[in-house]
This record gives structure tokens, sequence and C-alpha cells, in this order.
């Protein structure tokens, strides 16, 4: 006997597989608070605590009134409600944490207890919650009842053209709010003034934003291109504050300058950024961003960029932290703050990981589920790649289908979407020429329209915008004069839209807490106030709304099924005929071989799920009964669809007792006709992937058998292929015409099968 | 304004209340139109909020129970005709370093008491200066 070969094994090999999974990517860290890795708790965070005398607070979260850094000042002046302090620092967290997730207790009373609560003791509650809890209880603490989204529309060659056409797109999807930014920092101004004029394209009401330096960016909303602002950072430790360039002092002024301006603005924290600056004082991320959302709420600002953000990654690279990232937003809702939840940059390379993050934020709603959803390509995302991108939008909109959850964007149609391309990219190439600022060949903007990312275009590149934008900044040109330009050149829709938008400034509405604008109207906290208290209440997706989100393509529908039927049916014609030659009667030859068909098969059917016309299926079964020495009789059953009982009725009338039953969708089994129904010889029940050749050798077997032999099983290969999900509806659809030609009772009848021609 | 005492109700003031809604120089919601644009009876200084509107947000807001976004609005509005240089100079010395003493600060805060009403801004300012100086922020950071 030849020596038989071993395995040298120093490893089981499925790690190698999981190697090479995109999950291995990612890279995780050890927990380890004393170097800033500690999602929830970390030694070094304080006990909550506060102390108040006649003088004021005396004490917060373990640290004296004489050793308060710049935050703990601010947050004692601003956020602490000496009023409210005592009663709700006295109730213990434990009861606190189960008031959250009462739907009995209301919004408002949560709110008004986090007014008197310090950092530390809201870190507290709301780590003695589950992941379950923490998203329960977001949805019920959120701010504005209607959930929303927010885009990042931006390219890799700062080209107007395509910001435009993005943005228009961003808009026609649905998002409430766009936001874009640039790679070479002069470009700014050209990307705010494209991405103005094609979110007028549409519909109006779509705020937007360019995020910028920070005295660029209130510049450009100074020229009314902009509508709100959302990248004034805070941090959980002062020396990471400063390090910022900035204090609480400063962005609080700057919050009160934007609000002079009637634009609409939001802080940005989350947990990591100080981990990723080096001054995390060896506190827990959760208890730092409790800091910076106490902080924000004592600024004054509407709401929060929170969750991580670009700490996102480093956060996951802890254990707990995304449920980390959900706490913060809890905190940021239950302080009163609109929340932008984050679910913004990528934080994983797993799939899984990116629909695992997601999953809380849909089903519980967010006033922007992500702060950033790129709607653009990851390539072409100018703030790097999102958790969610152009290229997963789809099976976002599907989540959205599957949860009946309202994800804040809607499926639009192919040809409304290119209509809307084509309309801004002609929109934003007018303003262009109006104001002198470039001339766009048909060739860049045909590019444009069709192309998917940037990769694709004939248009602008980063050095042909600087002069664009350093020659809107140095003539002062104002969205006025964009909104002139466009209606000179006939956008007159574009230009009511964008004025629209500008007067949304005059009147201040849009900047109360968690403000959109929705169908021409502002929605925010006030008049759209969360008043979740339990079933029935709070957001509820409107059959309206839901008949758009249900509404994704290419679904299928039984008449588009019996259409592609039709078309096969003229094919398999001329490829072959069956001619009913009346009631089967049980065979006498001990060579036969019995193909029971089903009663749709090539009488309302005619192409299997693989594809294969169901002539030549006949024509291989045949053939291999044939070639491995037996005769094949085709019987038609008329009181069965199933595949067994096809198998096991063709066995009972073959000579031989070795039948083969075989459904019109390729469904096939050989079957003995002492054997119980679903005890077959052989089954091919993956038939999408059954090749004709399998056919042929599942004659052949069924010969073998019916001449006493034991051939190999024949076995279709799969590779794990999600046949259900890929062929399900369609196959259920198809075997519905099946079962409703059965009948009870009806007696098997022969059929003389004629082929036609050469094989298919 | 404030002696209207506005509610939730009253929001949004541009559905609900445009008779109190007027722009920098007058004008009404409905009198903002493409066509007065156009014909450039309306500019974007017609397009800019007002003191009155921020004061008007800010009882919104406080009557919404939010006391620290109506403090917001109400710093806001002692801005509104505070002149963008000076905002973004005000802005630049509070960030940490610019300034190098207390005074720098306490002389912005007078500037803006002084030449624009901003009495709460000024006290922000002071109050900024006072921490600034305990946390040793007063030094030269580049």
């Amino acid at each position: 006997m030849a020596r038989e070969p071993r395995t040298f094994a120093n490893r089981w090999k499925r790690f190698s597989d999981w190697d090479e999974r995109p999950l291995r990517l990612d890279k995780f860290a050890i927990e380890d608070a004393e170097n800033g890795f500690a999602s929830f708790t970390s030694r070094h965070d304080p006990k909550p605590g506060l102390t108040l005398s006649s003088g004021g607070v005396d004490e917060m979260d373990g640290i004296g009134v004489s050793d308060f850094d710049m935050i703990d000042t601010f947050i004692v002046r601003y956020h602490i409600d000496p009023a409210i302090a005592p009663e709700a620092m006295d109730l213990p967290s434990h009861e606190i944490a189960r008031m959250l997730v009462d739907m009995n207790v209301p919004r408002s009373e949560l709110v008004r207890l986090a007014r008197g609560m310090t950092p530390a003791k809201l870190a507290e509650v709301v780590t003695q919650l589950s992941s379950l809890e923490i998203a329960f209880a977001y949805s019920k603490m959120r701010a504005r009842k209607t959930p929303g989204n927010q885009a990042h529309v931006t390219n890799a060659k700062d080209d107007p053209l395509q910001m435009a056409a993005d943005a228009a797109t961003a808009v026609a999807f649905g998002f409430d709010e766009v936001e874009t930014t640039m790679r070479v920092a002069r470009n700014a101004w050209s990307n705010a003034l494209a991405c103005a004029v094609g979110a007028s394209v549409g519909r109006w009401g779509t705020l937007f934003q360019c995020s910028s330096e920070e005295a660029e960016e209130l510049k450009i909303g100074m020229a009314g291109f902009t509508s709100y602002a959302e990248t004034v950072s805070v941090y959980g430790t002062e020396k990471s504050f400063i390090d910022g360039d900035d204090t609480p002092w400063s962005k609080a002024f700057l919050a009160a300058a934007y609000a002079s301006r009637g634009i609409k603005m939001r802080c940005t924290s989350g947990a990591g950024s100080e981990l990723l600056m080096g001054f995390h004082e060896k506190k827990s991320l959760l208890y730092l961003e409790a800091r910076c959302l106490c902080l924000q709420r004592a600024m004054g600002v509407q709401g929060t960029q929170n969750g991580g953000i670009d700490g996102a990654p480093i956060t996951c690279t802890v254990p707990g932290g995304m449920r980390e990232l959900m706490a913060e937003n809890l905190i940021a809702v239950w302080l009163d703050l609109e929340c932008a939840s984050g679910n913004d940059a990528r934080a994983t390379e797993s799939e899984i990981r990116v629909g695992a993050k997601i999953m809380p934020f849909l089903i519980a709603g967010s006033d922007l589920i992500c702060s950033g959803f790129g709607s653009i390509l990851k390539y072409d995302n100018s703030f790097n790649a999102s958790l969610l991108n152009g290229e997963e939008l789809e099976d976002y909109l599907v989540l959205q289908r599957d949860f009946e959850a309202d994800g804040g964007l809607t499926p639009v149609e192919e040809t409304h979407v290119l209509a809307l391309r084509t309309r801004a990219v002609e929109a934003i190439g007018a303003v262009l020429e109006e104001l002198g600022l470039g001339q766009p060949t048909e060739g860049m903007k045909s590019s444009v329209i069709a192309a998917s990312g940037s990769d694709e275009t004939r248009s602008y590149l980063p050095r042909d915008v600087v002069p664009i934008s350093e020659s809107i900044k140095e003539r002062g040109i104002t969205v006025v004069d964009v909104i002139k330009a466009l209606a000179r050149r006939g956008f007159t829709e574009e230009a009511e839209n964008l004025l629209k938008l500008l007067r949304l400034r005059v009147s201040g509405d849009y900047l109360q807490t968690s403000a959109v604008v929705r169908d021409g109207r502002v929605l925010s906290a006030i008049n759209d106030p969360n008043d979740y208290l339990g079933p029935g209440t709070g957001y509820r997706v409107s059959e309206a709304r839901r008949g758009e989100i249900v509404a994704i393509r290419d679904v299928l529908t039984r008449e588009e099924v019996l259409r592609a039927e039709a078309v096969h049916k003229a094919a398999e014609s001329k490829r072959v005929s069956y001619r009913t030659m009346g009631p089967a009667a049980a065979g006498k030859d001990r060579c036969e071989v019995v193909i029971g068909v089903s009663p749709a098969f090539g009488v309302k059917l005619f192409q299997t799920i693989a594809g294969h016309p169901l002539s030549a299926i006949l024509r291989e079964l045949i053939g291999g009964i044939t070639e491995g020495g037996a005769k094949a009789r085709v019987v038609r059953m008329k009181h069965t669809a199933d595949t067994s009982f096809l198998g096991l009725s063709a066995a009972h009338l073959s000579g031989s007792g070795v039948g083969i039953g075989i459904q019109a969708k390729g469904t096939a089994v050989i079957h003995q006709n002492d054997r119980l129904p679903h005890n077959n010889l052989e089954l091919f029940s993956n038939s999408p992937i059954t090749r004709l050749e399998h056919y042929r050798h599942m004659g052949a077997n069924a010969a073998a058998y019916a001449l006493g032999k034991m051939p190999e099983p024949v076995v279709v290969p799969t590779r794990g292929e999600a046949m259900g999900s890929r062929y399900h509806a369609r196959v259920s659809l198809i075997y519905a015409i099946e079962t409703e030609l059965t009948s009870e009772g009806a007696m098997p009848e022969d059929v003389e099968v004629t082929f036609m021609g050469s094989a298919a | 304004m404030s002696e209207e005492g506005l509610s939730i109700a009253d929001y949004p003031l541009a559905e609900k209340r445009p008779d109190i809604v007027r722009g920098k120089r007058g004008r009404g919601l409905d009198e903002i139109t493409l066509e007065a644009l156009l014909e450039e009876r309306i500019t974007l200084e017609d397009l800019r909020i007002t003191e009155a509107a921020l004061r008007q947000q800010a009882e919104i807001a406080r009557a919404a129970g939010r006391g620290t976004l109506a403090a917001n609005f109400e710093r806001g509005a002692e801005l509104v005709d505070v002149p963008q240089d000076t905002i973004m100079r005000v802005y630049e010395l509070l960030r940490p370093g610019r300034a190098q003493s207390q005074e720098e600060l306490i002389a912005a805060a007078r500037e803006l008491r002084d030449q624009y009403g901003a009495k709460s801004i000024a006290a922000f300012l002071e109050e900024a200066a006072e921490v600034y100086e305990r946390r040793g922020l007063f030094k030269k950071r580049f």
C-alpha cells in the first residue's frame, strides 16, 4: 500500500480563513484605563457628588471649587441648576436608570432632573443600562419626534459640477441636512456655492453646511451660502480643549455669534477625542464625554454632533465601545440637546459590524441618525469614509423596509435621479457662467451627470477650482447674486428654493432645538416634541410614509413572472411538443424509469429557476436514462406538484419501481416505490445551481437503480449561496402556478414528448 | 418684546405670528419675494436675523424649558449689530494664549458694552478673564 500523505498542521486552518476576512483589518485594543482605553469606567473616574452652600457649588464630582478647571467652572456656572440639584443628586442612580426605561415616566420629568445632575452622575446612571435599554431610552428621550438624517456631499476633485449633482441627489433621497468639506482648504467657497445650488434642485428645505476653518465657516454663512454649522468642537479635558485652540468661553462666544447671524448651530464632541489628543487624564471615555455634553447644554447650543465622531473608530477598539457610543448619545438627548448621532466615521471594515452599529439607531430613530451618511462613494468622501456610503445606500433603504423603520431616507427612481442630476449640473453651469466664474463644457457636464464617482468624470480638478473659489470670496459674491443668476437663466424654481431657505433666518424659527424643514415647514422639538409614553405614542411610521419606505426598486410581482414565462413559452414551442396520451397505467417493463413531471411543466411554466428550458432538462433526463440502459416514460402528474410525491407517484407507475419526479422550477428527485415520501434515493433541492449535466447524471443513476446497481449519488455542489434570499420570492410565485393546476384525485397521464430541432 | 410673553403656541413664528416677524429694515416675510429681490427692493440685509427675532426665540426657548438656549439667543441678540470683523477679533482674543493679560479681555468687554450695549456678552468676557487668569491661559502658545 502506498504511503498515505499526511497533513502537517501547527494551526487550525479556520484561523487562516478568519485572517483573510475584512474584520481582521480592524485592530482591537486591550482594556487599559491607565492609558485611556476604558469605555464606561476607570478607577480614576470621580464618584458623583455635589456640595452646595449659600455661595454656590463648593464641590462637584469630588473636586473642590478652587481646583475647578475651565470645564468644571463652566458646567457649575451654566449647567447645574441649584434648584433641582439636591433632589436629582439624591436619587439613587439605579432608580433614575429605571425611570429612563420606564415608559410611564415622561421625558420632560427626566429632562428636568438632568439639569441638576453632574457629569459623573449622568455617566453613572447610563452605565447601568444594557445596550437594548440604552436604545430604548434613546428612542424615548430624543427631542424631536420625527427622525431624520444627514448626508456628506463631497468629491475628490472639489468639482463644483459634481458637488451640485450629488447635493441634488442627496436631497432627493430625503436627507434633511447636507454637509460638505473640501480637499483643498481654499476651495471652501466654491464647494459651498455649488452645494447650495445643487440642494435647491427638486425641493426646498434641506439645510446645508460647509465644514471649514471656524472664521471662514462663519463668513461663508454670512454670505448666505450655508444654513447651519456643526464643527464647533468641545473636549472633556482642559488640556485637550486648549490644544484644540479654544476654551468653553471662546466656543460659547462663537455659538452666540452664529445665533446673531441667524445660522443654526450645534457643537461636536465624542468619545476618544481626548484619547487621540493625548490628554485623557486616565478617565473613562463615557465620563469625559458626559463633561462635554454638560458643557454644551451650559453653552446654550441647541444640539450636538455626538457619538464618537472622529473618535468612533478608536472607541470601537475598546470592549463595550459601541455600547459607549450609544450611551453618550443617550446623555446628549437626556440633556435635551438635538443629537446628530454619529454613525459617521467608518469605525470598522466589517460589514457585519457596520450593520450592527446602525441598527439600534435605525429602530430607535434620531434627530439625524448619521451625522454624515456618505451619500457619495467612499473615495469621494473628503471627511473620510462614513459608516454607510454611496455604495451601501440601498442596503440602508432595504433595512428601513425590513424593519418598517424610518431612517429618514426615501427610495428614488432611476429616471428621476438622472433628471435631477441633469438639472443641477445645468443650474450650476448657468450660475458659473452668469457670474463669470467658469464655462463648463457639454462634455464636462455630461460626464458628471452619469458619474457614480469622480473617477469617472472629465470635469474640474482641484487646481481649476481654486481661482473659482477665490474669486467668489474676493468679489464678495453672496447667495443673493446666485439667486439672481439662477433667475436670469430661467431656473426660477431653484431661485425660489434658495430664497426660501434664506428667509428662514428672518424669523429664526430653525434655531430652536432639533429644527429641520419638512414639506416647507420648520419642524423642531417645540412643535414636534417626542411624546413617547408607550406603544401607540411617539413616532409611528404613517401609512403614507410606509408606502415611501417600502417602494424600493426591482421588486418581483406575479405579473412579471407570468410575462417572463410567456416569452419562454414562445421559444419552447419551437423546441418541444407534449401530446397527452390518456391515463397512465402501471408499467410492466422491469427496465422502465418513469419521469413524473409537474402539472404546469411545459403547460404554463417553461424554464427552470437556473434558466434551463424544460425541453433541455427532459432531453438530459431521458438521455441519461437511455445511456444507463433503461427506458424512459414521461407521465404528467395532476394530483400533486410536490417533488417527493411527484417522484413517488412516478415510482409507483414505473415497471422498475424507480421514478424521477421533477417540478417546472427544476427541483428533481429519484424515488423508489417502497420508500416513504420524504425518504428518497437522490434529491436536487437547489435547482438554481443545478446544471444540465447534473440532470443527465440523475437520469443515468435512476437507470442504475432500476437495474439494481448502486451508483455514486450526484452531488450538486453549493458554495453557500443564500438560495432563499435569491430565489424564494420567484419560487413561491412559480410554485403557486403549479399548485393552482392540481386537483385532488386527478389521474396521471402519459405524455408523448417530441423534440424538434437541435438542443437548446 | 418680552411683554408679549410669547409661548410655544406662537411657534413657528413665521407661521403662527408672521405679524411680528420683521427683517432688518422692517420688511415682512410676505415682502421677501423673488420678484422683490430681482428688483433690488430686497437685499441680503433684509434677510438677516434681528435682535428682536432672537429675543422672541429666547422667550419661546425659555417657555419650552430651555433656559441655557434662551441665554445663548440673548447673547446672540447683543451681537446682531456687531460687525463681523469685531466678532472675529473678540473670538480670536478669547482663544487660548491670544490675550496676554486680563486687561485685554476686559477692554474688549468694555468696547462691546459701551458701543453695542452688549451687557451679557461683556459680563461673559469678564468672567472669562477671571477664569483664564486662574487657569494660567494668558501665556503665548505659539
